[in-house]
């Protein structure tokens, strides 16, 4: 398992300012983090230092022992399988199979069975029965499992998906939560770029939140909560479960653990 | 009410289809509403949608029974005039740009250009609505290198501008944060205000439930369901129709299942905290 490491980084685009300053972070091998923050705040931006899209304007980045500024991207995309907000940026195969296929390179380098790769990420993804299908006739929901499972089939050890629950309806929001339930078993390191503040809060423990071109916050949920104003300060509208309890008087951002809660108060009840 | 958009005995194939991508569609939208779509993916949200606006089947050609009547005139006799009549925001936003403006400003501005609007007028107008949409400091940037979510905030300036009475938003919110997203049902609402209409496809039930004034529920092409919005959102079975009930209905109806009786299961988060809140500072009954 290979830890990510931000050493001091910086990051400027070049005619637009920098976007980050002095980022210092570090995610263990095989934890599942959820990434949030407002629009613009920078997290596209740090994922792509993951995976070399982008390389630091100052600082390190590593992948394990791998220094990503001597590596090029093509090697980083190994390690490091990177899911596109818009699927149409990755997708350029005739057939959803041969599209998944396309990790085969890789793959068999790794010595794995190629077909079983395949299959499997096209099962997990629900894309099974799309196999012959060319990507672009199939809608924008479905496109964008397609995408998921051709970084799938690849099996790196770290994934970065960035708004996977974009547009994707009750249906696509549990195959979702499947293929991070998996990956968590195979213990691959998962960062989720999201506004899905539901989403998240409700599958996920750990938390990073950007604001101000840095890091605001890095731990787990229930530290998330006791972080004063955390929300405010970085600018995001918290899960409404989480702000209905808290008027309630209770800790919780999933409905379960809400009613769990609700119940117990209420049965505690002269 | 005045109906203002209708649709009469609708079916839809697209072309080389087997299978109908609307089915049997029957219903008058009134004037002044805010409506609130929903359904599993490929349930027909986005081909409603496009049906509304004519692009079904002017654009996408295929197979079409039936009639939709615009203030009670055929579409068809609309022709290029629908576009004062009706905006509408892609699902995909980019899909809306012109790809021939070199600024956000321009590109907000086209729209208004194309339906002759006075040179005069449009000006203040493109100010207007970048900032109501957040965007008046991407006035000089390229459209081609916005992100996806300043991209979105872009397509519905450049439809708000041309303050057409009918607005059809397909999941106008998938790209942006909590506090756009909120800004963007703010706009919404300030819409109705104005008594536009506004026919809005979205996966986030949370926020239709709290802001639209009635739901219509697409399953496989038909619409199985459609009114009173606390009826149809608070019903445990809307999960069974692919939809994702409102958090405020969910936890209430787990409440239910361990035995707290409820009058009505709320649908908004304020609605569920005042239900609660008196839960739970009432003795048991």
């Amino acid at each position: 398992m290979k830890d990510i490491l931000f050493q001091n980084v910086s990051f400027s685009y070049p005619d637009s300012g920098s976007v980050l300053e002095h980022i210092d972070l570090k995610i263990n091998g095989g934890e599942q983090i959820a990434l949030i923050g407002h629009n613009g705040a920078g997290k596209s931006t740090l994922a792509k230092l993951i995976n070399r899209l982008l390389s630091p304007t100052d600082g390190n980045v590593w992948i394990g022992d791998m220094n990503t500024k001597e590596y090029t991207a093509a090697k980083i995309a190994h390690h490091v399988g990177y899911v596109f907000q818009n699927p149409d940026d990755q997708i350029f195969h005739p057939s959803v199979e041969k599209e998944v296929g396309f990790c085969r390179k890789i793959v068999r380098q790794k010595g794995q069975n190629v077909r079983a790769q395949i299959d499997a990420a096209l099962h997990i993804t629900g894309m099974e029965k799309y196999r012959t299908k060319n990507p672009f006739e199939l809608p924008l929901s479905l496109r964008r499992f397609v995408a998921m499972a051709s970084v799938l089939a690849m099996d790196p050890d770290i994934f970065i998906f960035d708004e996977p629950t974009a547009g994707q309806d009750l249906a696509g929001r549990n195959t979702l939560i499947n293929i991070f339930r998996d990956l968590k078993e195979k213990k691959k390191t998962v960062i989720v770029i999201s506004h899905d503040m539901e989403f998240v809060f409700e599958n996920f423990d750990k938390f990073i939140v950007m604001a101000n071109k840095g890091i605001l916050f890095f731990g787990t949920r229930k530290e998330a909560f006791q972080t004063p104003q955390l929300f405010k300060k970085a600018g995001l509208e918290p899960p409404g479960i989480l702000r209905l309890c808290r008027h309630l008087g209770i800790e919780a951002a999933d409905v379960e653990t809400a009613a769990r809660q609700i119940y117990d108060k209420w049965v505690g009840l002269p | 009410m005045f109906s203002i958009i209708e649709c009469r005995n609708i079916t839809y194939y697209y072309p080389l289809s087997r299978f109908p991508a609307l089915i049997d569609i029957n219903i008058a939208l009134e004037a002044g509403k805010i409506y609130g779509i929903l359904g599993a993916n490929g349930s027909g949200k986005t081909t409603f949608c496009s049906l509304l606006r004519g692009f079904v089947p002017a654009f996408y050609q295929g197979t079409l029974t039936g009639e939709v009547l615009l203030k009670n005139k055929p579409l068809s006799d609309y022709g290029g005039l629908l576009a004062k009549e009706i905006g509408y925001v892609f699902q995909n936003p980019f899909t809306q740009l012109s790809g021939v403006k070199d600024t956000v400003f321009e590109e907000v501005a086209y729209g208004l250009e194309n339906i002759g609007a006075d040179a005069d007028t449009i000006e203040p107008r493109v100010i207007q609505a970048m900032e109501k949409t957040n965007i008046k400091d991407l006035a000089l940037k390229n459209p081609l290198h916005l992100s996806g979510g300043q991209l979105q905030r872009t397509a519905l300036a450049s439809v708000l501008v041309q303050e057409p009475d009918i607005l059809i938003l397909d999941e106008p919110t998938s790209q942006l944060d909590p506090q756009e997203t909120r800004n963007v049902f703010d706009i919404v609402k300030a819409l109705k205000e104005q008594k536009k209409t506004v026919i809005i496809a979205e996966h986030k039930t949370d926020l239709i439930a709290e802001y639209a004034d009635e739901v219509l529920i697409f399953e496989k092409g038909r619409l199985t369901n459609r009114g009173n919005i606390n009826h149809i959102l608070s019903s445990p079975d809307l999960i069974d129709r692919g939809v994702l009930p409102p958090q405020a209905a969910l936890l209430s109806n787990k409440l239910k299942q361990y035995g707290i009786s409820f009058d009505s299961i709320p649908i908004t988060y304020d609605q569920a905290l005042n239900v609660i809140n008196r839960l739970l500072h009432t003795e048991k009954r």
